[in-house]
């Protein structure tokens, strides 16, 4: 009884599944040309990807970019690797690539070598800090201010601050450099923190990106929201800035990475005042003691602006995509 | 009690007064600038001009004064004590007739931008055109790897560790348990093998800002073009490159052949980090370096004036000559 109820329970398992596929095959019938085109679409698709390449050349232009891609990040593996190699390691010979025992003793060296400084440590990374931050979210919200009419509007005058700010560009910052100076010293900003915060607020690439990525925002937009009776600063602040998010987050990349690498050696004196960078290089030409230690402040230096740069990537790419000169 | 409240009266009086004032007089503004066109214009736009008003005035006070007072100062005698005192052309004749130094300065200038500038800028376009064939994920992980080093710009301390005079450098390591040296080779302190290592370092670092740009720029070119021209009769990549990717990318190659130029020609921070300030017989010294020297340690202002009006001239002739150039490309 049983075995045969097992053999029915198979028979009709089997109906089911020859049903099943006959269901299947008819509907496959009921629409053949769908089958057909799909099958064509998956082709093209196929094909597209592959408009003008051929396999030899991807991977011969692969390979060589990897050889590159070894080549630009060894010095900073090495960076990496440094910081972390105990004192002996560093002067092992034949030197070794990588490290073999990883050690925080660079890092609590560092530590012990700041606390017993004049100026402890942490009031370097303060004025840093404080520079950074200052300079610039100061020079994202005067410099979109700016950008806002320049990109949107036809004041007589716009052309000609624009070019200036397009010139600027083309030549190097050191130019400028010596003026700087002295304007700062007739201003009476040296030896405060004003002195760097200042002129990253004037920093031209800031101004030339954020005009080219305003040029795209809708005028629609903007006229609509004056319908609506908003002024221009209101325009500027509620519907412009947020829209141009990606741009302030390309300047903050830019002027993070310029300033968090100045050393203001040339414009403060005061011990209190300067900045980490300063102190890194104090500490490098304290001689080969210091190896170790000076490895670790360069791997705090680097891991700050990379770790900013990945968390944003994407909204970089986007705002470069309108850096172009005509 | 009497005086507050005579004290707060007194004080919206003059509130009132303001108010009045301020009515009167943007009528009276108004009326004047319906005199003349630009006028009425320039107080149409008057929030406009506010807005812009705080980057202007920084603009003009850290660049544009700057240029204008570093021209003015290049014909005088300036030792931030005294007054300046006119000499004319005195300060370029020496730099060209009588200072040898910046003649190397030149010279060396010349070497790294004429090396840098059209390699790195190559090396930008082929890396950015290479990593735009890469699917996504692997895209970004090598646009970071390609824009890292001038990320960090505190990293050129690796370098002289790598070029150590002594047998723990890295280099000098590697060529020796490879045998192609049996002596140490004294990198940064060769006059011989200065240059080349500034201008390795800065090729290192000159996948930067005008990198970013490229990538942007060659993401965001139509794909139907590719498509159209396929069915036109493009058979490979080189072609592609030539006949739509180039001039489709002509205006992210003009911006970042800006940088290039202006980052080439102000090499010295890389020189004075490597082979230190001045390097061994003025092999590394360029005309930044010239510039520093002769403004933050001789303080004779006139004289650095000189010599940064001179590079201010190169790098704009240059960028226009190049941008001529990049103008008729693919046309």
């Amino acid at each position: 009884m049983a075995k045969k109820s097992k053999e029915e329970i198979e028979l009709k398992k089997k109906k089911e599944k020859l049903d099943r596929n006959e269901r299947k095959s008819q509907r496959i019938d009921s629409r053949p040309f769908a089958e057909i085109s799909e099958l064509k679409v998956r082709m093209r698709s196929k094909k597209k990807k592959r408009i003008n390449r051929s396999l030899r050349g991807d991977i011969a232009l692969f390979v060589f970019l990897a050889l590159f891609g070894i080549l630009s990040i060894l010095p900073l593996v090495l960076t990496v690797s440094n910081a972390f190699k105990p004192l002996d390691e560093i002067f092992l010979y034949p030197p070794r690539f990588f490290v073999k025992n990883p050690t925080l003793d660079n890092f609590s060296d560092l530590a012990n070598a700041l606390g017993s400084s004049m100026v402890p440590f942490s009031r370097y990374f303060f004025n840093t800090i404080l520079v950074t931050i200052v300079g610039t979210f100061g020079h994202i919200i005067i410099a979109s201010m700016c950008a806002y009419p320049l990109a949107k509007y036809k004041v007589p005058g716009g052309g000609l601050i624009f070019g200036l700010v397009v010139y600027s560009l083309m030549f190097p910052s050191s130019v400028t450099a010596i003026p700087n100076y002295m304007v700062l010293n007739w201003l009476g900003l040296i030896d405060s923190y004003w002195s760097l915060i200042l002129p990253a607020f004037a920093y031209s690439m800031g101004l030339f990106l954020m005009k080219q990525f305003m040029e795209q925002i809708p005028t629609s937009l903007i006229e609509a929201a004056k319908i609506d009776g908003a002024g221009e600063f209101k325009i500027y602040w509620t519907i412009v800035m947020p829209l141009v998010k990606p741009a302030w987050v390309t300047l903050i990349i830019l002027l993070f990475q310029s300033l968090w690498a100045n050393s203001g050696a040339t414009t403060i004196y005061r011990e209190d005042y300067k900045m980490v960078s300063y102190a890194l290089s104090q500490i490098a030409t304290a001689g080969a003691a210091r190896q170790g230690t000076l490895a670790a402040v360069s791997l705090i230096m680097i891991v700050i602006p990379i770790a900013v740069f990945i968390i944003s990537q994407s909204q970089v790419m986007e705002t470069m995509a309108h850096s172009g000169m005509k | 009690m009497e005086e507050t409240i005579k004290k707060e009266n007194w004080f919206k009086q003059k509130w009132a007064q303001f108010k009045d004032w301020k009515q009167r007089t943007s009528i009276k503004i108004d009326h004047w600038s319906r005199k003349k066109p630009l006028r009425r214009k320039l107080y149409l736009n008057r929030t406009l001009y506010l807005m812009m008003l705080p980057y202007v005035i920084l603009f003009t006070l850290f660049t544009v004064v700057p240029v204008v007072m570093s021209f003015c100062l290049s014909f005088t005698y300036f030792n931030m004590l005294e007054a300046p005192s006119w000499v004319g052309f005195k300060n370029y004749l020496t730099l060209f007739l009588d200072d040898e130094i910046f003649i190397t300065a030149i010279k060396n200038t010349l070497i790294i931008a004429v090396v840098c500038g059209p390699l790195g800028y190559l090396m930008s376009f082929v890396m950015a055109w290479l990593i735009n064939e890469l699917p996504g994920k692997l895209r970004t992980i090598m646009t970071l790897v390609f824009y890292a080093p001038s990320l960090s710009g505190n990293a050129i301390t690796i370098w002289t560790l790598i070029f150590s005079s002594d047998m723990y450098g890295y280099a000098n390591s590697f060529l020796m348990s490879w045998g192609f040296i049996s002596q140490p080779i004294t990198w940064l302190t060769n006059a011989k093998y200065i240059l080349p290592i500034v201008i390795v370092v800065q090729l290192w670092m000159s996948l930067g800002v005008n990198f970013l740009a490229l990538i942007a720029g060659l993401k965001g070119v139509d794909k139907t073009l590719y498509e159209a021209a396929a069915v036109d009769g493009i058979k490979n990549r080189w072609q592609e490159l030539w006949y739509i990717t180039l001039p489709q990318l002509k205006p992210q190659l003009m911006f970042s052949a800006v940088i290039q130029i202006s980052s080439a020609l102000g090499v010295g921070a890389i020189t004075t980090s490597l082979a230190g300030f001045p390097s061994v017989s003025y092999a590394g010294h360029t005309i930044v370096n010239h510039l520093t020297d002769y403004g933050t340690l001789r303080f004779e202002m006139g004289y650095a004036s000189a010599i940064a009006t001179i590079l201010f001239a190169a790098s704009i002739l240059l960028n226009k000559l190049i941008q001529k150039i990049i103008r008729k490309l693919g046309d």
